[in-house]
Order: C-alpha cells, then structure tokens, then sequence
C-alpha cells in the first residue's frame, strides 16, 4: 500500500518553477488522473512525486518518509514509472524487457530468482503480452509495444504506478485496454497516477482528477465534480460538451472559446 | 515459467571465447619470424629448454602476447561498455578523449626525449594525461547526464589532444623524434619487456574491474535516464565509476601499445548476435573477443613478410572493417 503525500510543492529546472504550492494527498486503491493543457506541469509533477526533480519548496513523501531522502532502490520498489513515449535502445525480446522492471530487486552479482521470474510472468499476463515474450520489442506495433511498457513497469511489483501519457499513439480500442489494466491495478489495491489527456476516458476509468493550469492544482476531486463546462473553457481553451449523467460519461471539446481571464 | 526466460547469451559463447584466448595465447608464443615448435615452448616454459628458445619466449614473446591479451581486452570491454552507456553503437573507447589524451601524453614523452630517461616513463605520462582530460571533460560537461553532452565534451577533448599531437609532429625539428612519434601513433606491441606489462596490468585489471560493476546499470539505461533512474540506478555515481574505469585502464592500454583503433568499436558488434543484445550480456564476451582479435592481428603482423613489421593499429583497421562491414549489411535492419 503506497500513500503519497504532496505538501506545498514548488519545483522546476533551474530556478524557474514549473509547479507553485501543490498540495495533495494520494490514497491507495484509486487511479488518479493528471489533467491539463500541454506545458501545464503535469509530467513535472509526476517526475517531482518520484525525486527526478527536485522541489525548490515543500515536500514529498511517500509513506511518510520523504523522497528527496529516499534511497534510489527503495523508491524504485515502491514506485513503478512509465515515463512518456518510453524509448528503447536496444532491440530487446519482450521478456528481456520486461525483466528490467526486476533491477530494483536485485544485488550486484546475483541473477533472477524464482520470484523475479514469476512476477515477470504475471506482469506480461496482466499487461496480456505473454505470447508476444519472444518477440523484438522494437519491432512490435504501437499498440503492443505501449503494453509491454505498461508490463515492464507492472513487473516491478511496486504498490504505486506512475505513468505518463500512456495513451499516446493508441487506437481507441487499444486505448481502452490499457485503461481497464490500469482500473484493474488501482481495485487491486495499488496508487495508480497517469498523465492523460483523453478527457472522455479520464471520465471514465478515473476516481478522482488533479487538474494543473499553469503549474497550479486548480481542480482536485471526482470527475464529476472536475470536468465542468466552464472549467474547460477557463484551463483548456475550449467550448466543451459534458456528459457525465449516462454509465458512460462523454467529454468532447466542440470549439475554442476564449479563455476568462 | 522459469525454464521459458531466454538465456542472456548464447550457452557456448563463453566457452567458445575462452578457448579461443587460449588457442590465440599459444599461438602467439610459437608463431613468429622464428617459429617455435610446441615442445620448445613447452620445454622452455617449465624451465629446462634450449637458450634460444628460452631469450625469444621470455624477452619477447611472452610480454608481447600478455600486452596483447591485455590492450585487446580492455580495448574490447570500453567499446561495449561506452555503447551501452552512450546508447550509441558509434561507441568506441577513444570516443570521450581518453586515447587521443594519454597519446598526447606519450607524444610529448618522445617530443621532450624524457621517454630515453627511463622505459616507464612515457606510460606514465600517458596515463597522467588520460587522468587530465577526464577532469577536463567533467568541467565540460557538468551535471547533465544526457550521453549528448558528454559525447560534446568529449570531441572537445579528443581534438584539443589530437591539436597537440599535430602540434609536436609540426614543430619536432629532430625528424627521429617525428619518425618515432607517428611510428607510436600507429600502434604495435613489438619489442615490449615485462616492465611493460606491469605498468599495463594494474590499469587494465582496475579499469575493467569498475567498467563491470555497473552492468545492470547499463541494462537499465536502455530505458533511457529517467528509466534508469526510476529503477534505482544512481546515474551520477555510475558515470563516475564509468569514465574513471576508462581512463584509467583505457589510458593504461594506450600507453603501452599506441593507438590501436576500431577493436573497441567492431568487438561488442560481432558479439552482440550471440547474446540477447542487453549491455550486460556484451561485456564479458567482448573482453574475450577483444583479447583474441588484438592478439590474432599481433600474430599476422609478425607474420606477413614486409621490409618494415606492419604497425598493428593499420593491421586491425583493415581486417577489421571488411568483417565490420559484412556484419552491418547482415544486422542494418536492427538499426
């Protein structure tokens, strides 16, 4: 179980803040989703909630100790993160790949155990790539390629999940997919916080948002209560069409409108 | 399950190496302008041989194959360790300035004769200059952990090195000095003594041992940095082990054989089929490889009756790039 707590937050590259006073507290069992314009600060908030970014004011903690002093390894093993448009350089097979996510977990010398292989396993099940294990991930479809990221992240075994715009590239069908995995991960006790800027299946797979404008939360709830006509037009520039009553809410953006400043 | 996760290497790829460094270490010890047959070299190895036999094998033959072993090896592991680093397959152990600099130490050990005061001291002054320049290329590339910035950096260095080079070839007035310098740059390993091998051992043997400790790092980089990062590798102190280990040992290398280009950069490609393409499964092989292939060209060298003995670092340009370049029309598609 991984807890995550942000208390008045500031942090950026040099000395120019990207995120101002951030403050929120992530619970288990949730998938939280990140919201906002391009250049918001949502994947700076993400990479200041793992340490790759150092805060110029205020705190993370996770489980209560606090990450600046967190050492690398644990922090890894608490805290799986799939950043975006993950890249590979070499031309790994799949479970190659996959097996990176068991690093954490080693020593210097030794070699993958028994417990590292079946959590490699599970993860390419969960992730449904177990048949694609042999194959060059480099040479995978989009849509195959964005799961075995998502296992490799999975095989981690961390109680917390960090991913990044894992939608990007991905037909809707197979948007749809890695949605239901990572609800999946979230019922299964596990913090699961993604990047995301389809607002329709932000809608409906996230328990609660964290909407960022400017660096700044301005919105923080269910998202019933986040997605509302006037906020799209206030954050994201846009006349939007909400429809949040029927079993499967629909957010579609019909025109620019002008922001309210 | 567990029977179903792919070997990181072929299973006779070790073996196969290990042999073929023996196989290499033998032949290097009969083969030669004198052959010498395996019960000579036999006999004067256990101590009772004829004299001959006895003055070729421990005068020159045995520092020659050992320096060989030693230069290719270390010149084999940097190659795959900087690709893997780099995430560049362009990566070769002189790319960050470690060669060209602890040449230009060597060259100004020729160019101010403090070489003829004693045999150690132009490897010294080369490794000195190794050790120089990867401050220099701290100062130049900070912080920042992209390979882009510390591959900048390091062309920055090698030229300035390489600058200093061409500057003591222009200004040398004695030309048995020029003759001596360009004769070093191009690379050989002959007429080399034991004294050699103990100012090349300790470098190599240092340099390699921090080039392996970080062969999970390397594995994790292929995620890029934050990848890494996020699975607890701490990039920064990886990089510190990394570029101290090439100096040193690079440097060490260098020192005693001059510049001997594209084993570093031909041995992890011709590997790397073998194994599953992760770093970690290239370096162990490429060491070998490194050893066999340095070594293999030593002995044609000494070998291919020409009026001057071929300079080894011409020798591993030429087989090296046909075998380079069948390899890449095979492997292009992976790129």
């Amino acid at each position: 179980m991984v807890t995550i707590a942000i208390d008045r937050l500031s942090a950026g590259f040099g000395r120019t803040p990207v995120l101002h006073e951030i403050s929120a507290t992530l619970q288990p069992g949730a998938l939280i989703g990140v919201i906002g314009p391009n250049g918001a600060g949502k994947s700076t908030l993400l990479r200041a909630i793992l340490g790759l970014v150092p805060p110029l004011h205020g705190t993370v903690t996770i489980n209560g100790c606090d990450v600046a002093r967190l050492p690398p390894r644990d922090m890894a093993r608490t805290l799986a993160y799939l950043p975006q448009g993950q890249i590979l350089h070499w031309p790994l097979a799949v479970e190659r790949l996959v097996a990176l996510g068991r690093l954490p977990h080693l020593g210097p010398m030794s070699r993958l155990g028994t417990a590292d292989r079946a959590a490699i396993e599970a993860a390419m099940r969960r992730a449904d790539v177990i048949h694609l294990a042999g194959r060059i991930a480099t040479e995978l479809s989009g849509g195959e390629r964005a799961r075995v990221m998502l296992a490799r992240a999975l095989a981690v075994g961390a109680g917390g999940l960090a991913v990044d715009e894992p939608l990007a590239a991905l037909d809707p069908g197979h948007q749809i997919d890695v949605m239901d995995l990572l609800a999946r991960e979230a019922r299964a006790g596990a913090l699961v916080i993604a990047v995301l800027h389809d607002l329709t299946m932000t809608a409906r797979y996230c328990d609660r948002l964290l909407l960022i404008d400017g660096g700044r939360l301005v919105a923080d709830g269910p998202p019933a209560d986040v997605l509302t006509v006037d906020r799209l037009r206030d954050v994201y520039g846009i006349a939007g069409h909400v429809d949040l009553s029927a079993e499967r809410p629909i957010v579609v953006a019909l025109d620019r409108a002008p922001r309210r400043d | 399950m567990p029977d179903r996760v792919l070997p990181p290497r072929h299973p006779a790829l070790l073996p196969v190496l290990i042999a073929g460094v023996l196989i290499a270490a033998v032949a290097s010890l009969g083969l030669g302008p004198v052959p010498l047959s395996a019960d000579r070299v036999l006999a004067a190895l256990a101590g009772h041989g004829d004299r001959i036999a006895g003055a070729i094998l421990y005068e020159l033959r045995v520092p020659r194959t050992i320096i060989g072993l030693l230069v290719g090896a270390m010149l084999g592991l940097a190659g795959a360790v900087l690709q893997g680093y780099l995430r560049n397959p362009l990566a070769e152990p002189s790319v960050l300035g470690a060669s060209n600099a602890a040449a230009l130490g060597a060259v100004a050990a020729i160019y101010f004769g403090i070489a003829e005061w004693h045999v150690a001291l132009l490897p010294l002054l080369a490794i000195a200059a190794g050790l120089i320049a990867l401050v220099l290329l701290f100062a130049l590339a900070g912080q920042a952990e992209s390979p882009l910035t510390l591959i900048l950096a390091g062309i920055a260095v090698s030229t300035l090195a390489g600058a200093g080079i061409s500057l003591a070839l222009n200004l040398s007035s004695n030309p048995f000095a020029a003759m001596e310098i360009m004769a070093w740059l191009l690379g050989s390993i002959e007429n080399r003594a034991m004294s050699h091998v103990w100012i090349a051992l300790p470098c190599v043997a240092i340099g390699a041992a921090l080039l392996l400790v970080d062969a999970r790092a390397l594995d994790a980089l292929s995620l890029g940095e934050d990848g890494a990062r996020s699975l607890g590798v701490d990039l920064a102190r990886t990089r510190r082990r990394l570029l101290f280990g090439l100096a040193i040992g690079v440097g060490g290398a260098v020192a005693v054989s001059g510049s001997i280009g594209f084993v570093g950069l031909i041995v992890p490609h011709l590997i790397r089929p073998f194994t599953d393409r992760s770093p970690s499964a290239v370096l162990l092989p490429s060491l070998l490889g490194g050893a066999i292939l340095l070594t293999a060209a030593d002995i044609l060298v000494r070998l291919i009756p020409t009026a001057n003995e071929l300079k080894l670092g011409v020798v591993t340009a030429f087989l090296g790039v046909p075998v380079f370049i069948v390899h890449l029309l095979r492997e292009r598609r992976l790129w």
